[in-house]
């Protein structure tokens, strides 16, 4: 469960005492309870679940993890397998589209 | 999408599953608990990435899937009186009662609807004070907070057009029962991420000390599985087994303590039946004293629901990991999508409908 | 172009004198006498005239001598509309109505030539609403280059049909040396999709009670006839053409895998979508695969005309975006598996009933 998306939060207001928000998820906009997280600032991204945001997303967080993952190896297998799929790529675009390629 | 398509880079994959190749050297089974993460990795195809020494066991992070009969009976007999509008997250929809599910009641002229979030419920009660309107409050620890919230402001609006049928689940005690359950292969768990974002990663170390697994709090998207599977091997080759933080960018040990504060409010602890497991003690919320107004349990008075469960479905071990869909003798004959016995078979991201997809495939080309 | 009016303007409806007295439909208006008449002077014949519908018969006599010459052959095709709500971001149950027939005639091959329009109103339906909706269909119908030659009207107790439901039934005609799907479809072909999808069903989503968000999501719903036309030019040995409506690509791909008894693989880095509908099926948790499409067409090709096929697609307004898709494989007959991103597999089975957002 917990289908729970990331979105910017572009405004925030009070609807009848509550916390509200509109936020932006990749451009679609919604209204959502930010009742939650009191400190949450305009431009800040955060995660939405079912209307309410449960929880601020950290930035430096979240760009240490990519470059961690970005730093480790690949197989041998796995970089051959990479310049394949640049060669296949770069003949695809000369000589059109091929078919019955095996995955 | 940022914080989003960034976790979905083949490149770094690559890299994620060749690590976790370098580092396992023995056979280890894994259980996601949270059904979002069994959802992602059947749509990603990340268990066929893996190598063949990890096993994946899906979990029972499904509430759709967990949801008891009774709950579910009742809610029939809920969503079909004349005078309610019942309001349901969609997955709910197609979940089999003992004879039938809410879209059938919505097709005898049951006002069923579906909506986006718990507020869209309170809003419609707002808007239609002549109108009974309950809303099917299941889920994790993630959406008790959103559920929790409309029930509060219903009681602070006044609304008495507005009640709850609540059938919440908790993680910990799930965890608790499953590595008690009797065949129980589960080596390593990853923690269902949301979940913990609500409630932080405190109540974990004990069932990691007690039961001397593993426990990896893990997101959602192909990048945070795979390196949340990557720790998970790493300790289990190293001999650990510790609570360990790979969603560090959404989840706190203390979790969200605004949200908490509300849920303490508003729910209390209660011995709950997981259809298919039985009753673990502790390991739902309904709804405290203070909000027995809402329940919709005592507005509605529900009485003769004899609640069968078919003889066949076995969803209740391949929740608990301890048969593998493929392995029940009602699997793709008296059991499919088209006609499930149980929520397993229902839920997208339940083990059987999963299997019965993929299985389809590894049949049809003939490899395994 | 079809007006892509959202909101419908009723400020410049005049209602013709009997109307005025009546501006909700009533029982009346479908019992075959007086009012029927008025409705259908007052609201239909404006908005659809023409030589062959003013007559005004019981049905209409059409002379297709010179289509069918030479070894032309009839198509016919029917479709009946119930979208809620009746006009959405990006076009109205008006414009489904006609692009819609038009589109199952054109998968054939065929020239759409006339509609039937058959519409079931509810009683206290408002009739400027009616007319909005004709209008609609009107304008669609003249940038379909399609006329509407006969109809009927039904009117049914309040509480039943929905405000109006619509039936059209198409006839075209498919021109000499036209034969989609002559040769079976084989392993090797190539599988394309016009352009970006599932934008239809999440421009109805956007709208949903329940459910609704802010976008610049609109339906794609457009008369593909031409494009066929012009694919068909480069390519008369196209295998298969369908309209993946109801069900998305998912559901016209499955349906295609079963017919062909041969497999069919896409790639995910292929499947072509719009950044909005894409964030919005994430909120929602929704696959695009599985999302309707009212202006969309996949076809099945030999491989060695994919190029071109491709190139004629992209030339034509309703085909810009047009991509490969994937291909037809000898391997897992019957099913549709996809290449995710990271480089999984995974099926793509034939959705069963409708989708729905799921907070799992």
């Amino acid at each position: 469960m917990c289908l729970a998306v990331p979105a910017q939060v572009e405004s925030i207001h009070e609807e009848n005492g509550t916390r509200m928000g509109r936020v932006s998820f990749g451009g679609v906009v919604k209204e959502v309870c930010l009742a939650y997280l009191p400190d949450i600032a305009v431009g800040d991204y955060t995660i939405v679940h079912v209307g309410f945001a449960i929880s601020r997303i950290d930035e430096a967080s979240a760009q240490e993890t990519l470059r961690t993952f970005a730093e480790l190896e690949l197989l041998e297998e796995g970089l051959a397998e990479l310049r394949e799929g640049d060669e296949a790529a770069a003949a695809e675009e000369l000589h059109g589209p091929t078919c019955g390629r095996p995955i | 999408m940022k914080h989003l398509t960034e976790y979905r880079d083949a490149d770094k994959a690559r890299r994620l599953v060749a690590e976790i190749g370098r580092v396992v050297t023995r056979p280890w089974a894994i259980m996601e608990v949270c059904g979002g993460q069994t959802h992602s990795i059947i749509r990603n195809g990340i268990d066929q990435l893996l190598p063949p020494e990890v096993e994946l066991i899906h979990g029972p992070g499904c509430p759709v899937c967990v949801t008891p009969l009774e709950v579910i009976d009742r809610a029939l007999a809920i969503a079909a009186d004349p005078r309610v509008v019942f309001c349901s997250f969609g997955d709910m929809l197609r979940v089999p009662g003992s004879r039938e599910n809410l879209f059938a009641v919505k097709g005898r002229g049951g006002d069923v609807r579906v909506v986006y979030s718990p507020l869209d419920a309170v809003k419609f009660a707002r808007q239609h004070p002549d109108r009974e309107v309950v809303f099917f409050a299941i889920g994790f620890e993630t959406t008790a907070p959103a559920n929790a919230m409309a029930v509060k402001l219903a009681k602070q609006e006044g609304l008495r057009n507005f009640s709850m049928l609540v059938s919440h689940v908790l993680v910990p005690p799930a965890i608790h029962a499953i590595m008690r359950s009797p065949g129980n292969r589960v080596n390593a768990f990853l923690a269902a991420g949301h979940v913990c974002s609500v409630m932080g990663t405190w109540q974990y170390p004990p069932l990691a000390e007690q039961f001397r697994v593993p426990i990896v709090i893990t997101g959602f998207e192909p990048l945070d599985l795979l390196d949340g599977i990557r720790r998970t091997v790493l300790q289990l080759e190293q001999g650990r087994h510790l609570v360990e933080n790979a969603y560090a960018r959404v989840v706190s040990e203390q979790g969200n303590e605004a949200a908490q504060t509300v849920i303490n409010e508003v729910f209390t602890p209660h011995d709950r039946a997981w259809r298919g497991i039985g009753t673990i003690p502790g390991s739902g919320w309904s709804l405290s004293d203070a909000y027995r107004d809402f329940d919709a349990e005592e507005r509605f008075v529900v009485t003769g629901i004899t609640t069968t469960e078919s003889p066949l479905c076995k969803s209740g071990e391949v929740l608990k990991g301890t048969l593998k869909p493929n392995q029940c003798p009602a699997f793709g004959k008296e059991c499919t999508p088209r006609r499930p016995l149980g929520a397993t078979m229902v839920s997208g991201e339940g083990a059987c409908a999963a299997y019965y997809h993929a299985g389809r495939f590894l049949e049809g080309s003939g490899t395994a | 172009m079809t007006n892509r009016r959202f909101i419908p303007d009723l400020s410049n409806f005049a209602c013709p004198a009997p109307l005025r007295d009546y501006p909700h439909v009533i029982l009346g208006h479908g019992g075959g006498g007086a009012l029927t008449h008025e409705l259908i002077e007052g609201v239909f014949l404006p908005a659809f005239s023409n030589p062959l519908l003013d007559r005004l018969g019981d049905s209409t006599v059409l002379d297709l001598a010179g289509e069918l010459a030479g070894g032309g052959r009839l198509a016919i095709s029917t479709d009946s509309y119930v979208v809620r709500p009746l006009f959405f971001p990006g076009g109205s149950i008006g414009d489904l109505a006609v692009n819609g027939t038009v589109n199952d005639l054109a998968m054939g091959g065929a020239m759409p030539l006339c509609l039937t329009a058959g519409f079931i109103i509810e009683e206290g339906f408002p009739i400027a609403e009616l007319a909005a909706v004709v209008d609609a269909m009107a304008m669609a119908a003249g940038a379909a280059g399609v006329r509407i030659v006969t109809g009927d009207t039904k009117v049914v107790e309040r509480g039943h049909g929905d405000g109006v439901y619509i039936n059209t039934a198409g006839i075209g005609v498919v021109p000499p040396g036209v034969a989609i799907g002559a040769a079976p479809i084989r392993a090797g072909d190539v599988v394309l999709v016009s352009g970006m999808i599932g934008d239809h069903g999440m421009a109805i989503m956007s709208v949903r009670e329940g459910l609704a968000f802010e976008s610049q999501i609109e339906s794609d719903t457009a008369p593909l006839h031409g494009l066929v036309a012009a694919m068909l030019e480069t390519c008369p040995e196209i295998r298969m053409l369908r309209d993946p409506t109801r069900g998305g690509v998912a559901t016209s791909l499955n349906e295609i895998a079963g017919v062909a008894a041969c497999g069919i693989e896409v790639d995910e880095a292929a499947v072509p979508v719009h950044a909005h509908v894409a964030s919005a099926c994430e909120i929602l948790g929704l696959d695009p695969l599985l999302v309707a499409n009212e202006g969309k067409l996949l076809a099945i090709v030999p491989a060695e005309a994919a190029g071109r096929v491709l190139a004629a697609m992209k030339a034509h307004e309703h085909g810009r975006q047009s991509v490969v898709l994937g291909r037809v494989v000898a391997e897992h007959p019957r099913m549709v598996v996809m290449r995710t991103a990271v480089g999984g597999t995974r099926v793509v089975p034939m959705p069963i009933g409708e989708q729905l957002p799921r907070i799992c």
